[in-house]
């Protein structure tokens, strides 16, 4: 009778990714897991480093290759369209794409189509074209597609999207190293680091960490008034704006008389 | 130096941001107008999330309006009776153009609506403005030619419920000031702007009040219209930055002081030649927006959405 829930729980165990993928697995460090928005804040660089562990020797047959993404925390967007109508250029198609995440960038050992199969890249959801959730979007416009490939666009062209192929540096089969710059326009939030060990163009390991982003000092003291005591907020913001020009008048009146 | 803003979320020159408040409030200054159709388009540029820009927007010119009104109160140029009136009027019309906004929103042509009301409004009044005070110059340079009377009595001073504007040196119905305000009212609602560069020429041209009032009297009823502008975003949107804001208004309490003083020593004529210029440019741009084919077609408004 005892033995049915250890029978259950061993085949439990036997069923996670780490113990079916037990020959290979992944150890990894960040460089910091913590981002302070200052308000000196002007972007950060994360360095992602790591080693592969090994119970027996590493297999031979095919190259060892290394991915790691840093997805920033996600929200639903709208893609507008600018079509000319009448003469001028107004907003006319507009799709909406239920998340995508505000910051993603995709460090790797390789190109992307060499070293990941479409397969493992649709279950593990390893570029940007597969994090980004859009389900019956081709209702909402002709060529929703191409409001994709927009987003995908515009993002790229802020840094917010970035593919850095070939920018993880791999010494001996085993250990691994990249940095992420994280942009100025940040947004707050948990930032999930993946890190996916391949071969043969299938992920035999991965591991998530996460890099806690958040404002801190003053910045946090104004956005959390801002958003709990808004017209406290509000009103401060007028009495600050009325002071300022009070003061600059007066100032001004003594620095003529 | 740079400056991570909390609210906008986005880092930003330190200096640039002092600079461009100062360039805004010099101008207010000098013309009067709050210059919130200068500073949102600005803060666009420097790639401040048009909602912030807007609200934040408000909140500098409140700042400015002050310090400029408070230069203005000192060489007695603020009609509080008349001010008092217009705002009545500017409240009532206030929540016409909300109501309006809300509307276009619900038909999701806002972006284009605001346009379009920029491109009429400031096209229309920038070409008025400079077309009469050329005129005017042109007429001042020929020794000989008829001066024209600043009171001209018109159908506006033969309304009932008359009222004396002591300042002004008016005594005309209330009625017309009370529609100058709400239909300024109706359109700094739906531009998000305190809309003082509808008002001047319309005090100036429909009112007949005196160049000397003019400014201070505009500038005291932008206060109110602003400051009812911030606590509304502020409320409903959290999008007024403070740090933004405060330094926008550091440049622009300066610039407003000294272009008080700049403006003091121009003749009213060029004064109003120099401001149309500016309006005619600013709707110049936004038209070309619409008339250009932008470089991308697409945009992406993130965030939380309805």
């Amino acid at each position: 009778m005892i033995r049915v829930p250890v029978l259950v729980l061993a085949f439990l165990l036997a069923l996670a990714p780490q113990m079916v993928l037990a020959d290979e697995m992944i150890v990894s460090g960040l460089s910091q897991n913590r981002v302070s928005i200052t308000a000196d804040f002007d972007g950060s660089e994360i360095l992602i480093y790591g080693a592969v562990k090994r119970d027996a020797p590493a297999p031979g047959d095919s190259p060892l290759e290394v991915i790691i993404t840093v997805e920033g925390p996600a929200s639903p967007v709208m893609v507008r369209r600018k079509d000319r109508v009448a003469g001028i250029w107004v907003n006319n198609a507009a799709v909406r794409i239920d998340s995508a995440p505000s910051f993603y960038a995709v460090a790797t050992t390789g190109p992307l189509n060499h070293i990941l199969s479409d397969t493992d890249n649709l279950r593990f959801g390893i570029t940007i074209e597969r994090v980004i959730r859009a389900v019956g979007i081709a209702a909402e416009a002709d060529d929703a597609g191409e409001f994709i490939l927009a987003l995908l666009r515009v993002r790229t062209d802020e840094d917010r999207f970035r593919i850095l192929e070939g920018r993880v540096e791999l010494t001996e089969d085993t250990l691994f190293r990249t940095d992420v710059v994280l942009p100025a326009n940040l947004t707050e939030g948990e930032y999930k680091v993946r890190l996916f060990l391949l071969r043969d163009q299938k992920v035999v390991a991965h591991q998530e960490r996460v890099i806690g982003v958040r404002k801190v000092g003053l910045e946090r003291f104004v956005f959390k008034l801002a958003h709990e005591r808004p017209l406290v907020y509000g009103l401060l913001s007028l009495v600050l704006a009325a002071l300022a020009g009070w003061g600059a008048s007066a100032a001004f009146r003594l620095f003529r008389a | 130096m740079q400056l991570y803003l909390p609210i906008a979320e986005v880092s930003v020159n330190a200096f640039l941001i002092l600079g461009l408040g100062g360039i805004v409030g010099f101008m207010s200054g000098m013309f009067g107008v709050g210059g919130g159709f200068l500073i949102t388009p600005l803060l666009f540029f420097i790639g401040v999330p048009p909602a912030v820009a807007v609200a934040t927007g408000a909140n500098q010119v409140v700042a400015s309006s002050v310090s400029g009104v408070l230069a203005q109160l000192r060489r007695k140029g603020v009609d509080f009776q008349m001010g008092g009136v217009l705002l009545a009027g500017g409240i009532a019309g206030s929540a016409i153009g909300v109501w309006l906004f809300n509307w276009m929103k619900a038909l999701g042509q806002v972006d284009l609506f605001v346009q379009l009301s920029y491109v009429l409004f400031l096209g229309l009044i920038g070409a008025m403005m400079l077309q009469e005070s050329l005129r005017t110059l042109l007429r001042s340079r020929q020794t000989g030619a008829p001066i024209r009377r600043s009171h001209v009595h018109s159908w506006v001073h033969g309304l009932p419920f008359k009222m004396k504007f002591r300042a002004s040196g008016l005594y005309i119905s209330v009625i017309p000031p009370l529609i100058v305000g709400a239909l300024v009212g109706v359109l700094a609602a739906i531009m998000g702007v305190g809309g003082g560069f509808i008002m001047v020429p319309a005090m100036i041209y429909l009112l007949g009040m005196p160049t000397k009032v003019v400014i201070g009297t505009s500038l005291f009823q932008i206060i109110f219209v602003t400051a009812f502008t911030t606590v509304m975003h502020a409320v409903t949107s959290q999008t007024v930055d403070m740090m933004l804001a405060l330094l926008l208004i550091l440049g622009g309490v300066v610039g407003a002081q000294i272009g008080t003083r700049v403006g003091m020593r121009l003749k009213a004529e060029q004064l109003r030649i120099l401001l149309s210029l500016l309006v005619l440019s600013v709707s110049i741009r936004i038209a070309l927006d619409l008339l250009m084919k932008p470089d991308e077609l697409y945009s992406v408004a993130g965030g939380v959405l309805p």
